[in-house]
């Protein structure tokens, strides 16, 4: 591989691997204050799963040359994550998390299915034909709830179209196109973020066709970019040193 | 002389973990078996990517190599695809004897894949998904409106 693709590649397995654990980390917030029982346990698992996701990434990433997945979770510092800012918000309420798990989970579910049937780098298709079995569960919860909770009382109503117009520009921020895509679609190991992003989009009109919730309109001069390159939001160092804090300790001690 | 089907009987010692009535040969999760020279190479591809107790059984898989007199090493393997359609027939009916209801086919319909799973208690049908997440990543929870037995099932993946 040449080093400018292996360079590329390595920072959108950083990218994918982020995501899934710091959205993971936000979902397992969840435990033991879900709304009721079965969505407390249904976080959980999700959580589960993503963590999971992310070890997997980054243990590609240990096959290329980088650390041991410990270290690239714990040890680097926030300014070296990739993940968008999408995944770094705190939980708030249930509406917003619902609401954000829906329009991430959409979004993986395409990414993963294109990589997984497309991506030239066979090692990456190869671990998202896994992952995406476990994806479907994820997708289908999504849906499901949220277009529940929007057909049911005026409150719920309100609420989830108030969670979808903070959350949609919000979530613009998982398809930003940083320096490293470029090279990647033109080898044919990644979609472009413009192709995920249309896709999606279309994806959500229909689901909320079945809702009587709309999509807010975009303010131009409002946007979440900056996490592909590094720059997150205030809630991401806090977050870091919560999950890192018992690791760093001793980054050496054998568990 | 050591063959690869001798090693999978040697291997049937080997539980799951968290359903120790099924052995990891049966799970479908020992996905290949590599007879060297001098060494065994046990190949584990694990059920779910977070699966807690991967490391847990790479361990008890060399254990019991040992323990037979075999040089022989467990590796995991994260990029093959592990779908429960790979679980034996054994398997199947050992899962419904430990409780746990078997999974449907693998098929595109997943929440059709849910649906009217069969009670591993009284082998009703009428039964309903209460949540397609359970108390491990592998398990779903239903409950059946027959028997009135509220049960996990072994997730189709």
């Amino acid at each position: 591989m040449k080093p400018e693709v292996l360079d590329a590649l390595k920072k959108y397995l950083f990218q994918l691997a982020d995501d899934e654990l710091i959205i993971g980390h936000r979902n397992s917030e969840w435990t033991g204050i879900g709304p009721i029982l079965e969505e407390d346990i249904a976080f959980a698992s999700m959580a589960q799963d993503e963590i999971g996701h992310a070890q997997a990434y980054y243990l590609l990433l240990t096959e290329l040359g980088e650390k041991e997945p410990d270290f690239l979770a714990f040890y680097r510092k926030y300014s070296e994550f990739r993940c968008c800012q999408l995944v770094e918000y705190p939980i708030g309420e249930y509406d917003f998390s619902l609401t954000r798990h829906l329009l991430y989970d959409v979004q993986e579910m395409n990414r993963l299915k294109w990589l997984s049937q497309n991506s030239k780098y066979e090692p990456l298709q190869n671990l998202t034909a896994k992952l995406i079995r476990e994806e479907k569960y994820h997708y289908m919860h999504a849906i499901t709830w949220f277009q529940q909770l929007s057909n049911g009382s005026e409150e719920a109503r309100i609420r989830m179209q108030n969670a979808l117009n903070f959350c949609y520009p919000l979530a613009l921020s998982l398809f930003e196109t940083a320096d490293y895509h470029e090279i990647l679609v033109k080898e044919g190991i990644i979609p472009s973020e413009q192709y995920l992003q249309e896709i999606w989009y279309q994806e959500i009109q229909k689901i909320l066709e079945k809702t009587p919730i709309q999509l807010p309109e975009i303010q131009e001069n409002i946007n979440y970019l900056g996490g592909r390159k590094g720059f997150h939001s205030e809630y991401l160092e806090p977050l870091i040193n919560e999950m890192s804090e018992v690791f760093v300790i001793d980054p050496n001690a054998k568990w | 002389m050591i063959t690869r089907e001798s090693i999978l009987i040697i291997l049937d010692e080997v539980k799951d973990p968290e359903i120790p009535a099924i052995s990891l040969v049966d799970l479908g999760v020992i996905s290949d078996v590599q007879i060297g020279d001098n060494e065994v190479l046990v190949e584990i591809t694990p059920t779910f990517a977070g699966c807690p107790a991967i490391e847990y059984m790479r361990k008890n898989v060399e254990e019991v190599l040992f323990k037979n007199g075999i040089n022989g090493k467990a590796v995991i393997n994260y990029n093959k695809v592990w779908s429960s359609d790979f679980i034996t027939e054994k398997g199947l009916k050992q899962l419904q004897e430990f409780g746990l209801a078997k999974p449907s086919p693998s098929s595109e319909n997943l929440l059709q894949t849910l649906q009217n799973v069969e009670c591993p208690k009284c082998h009703s049908n009428n039964t309903q998904l209460l949540n397609p997440f359970g108390p491990t990543l592998c398990r779903a929870i239903h409950h059946c409106h027959d028997c009135k037995e509220t049960f996990e099932q072994f997730k189709t993946l």
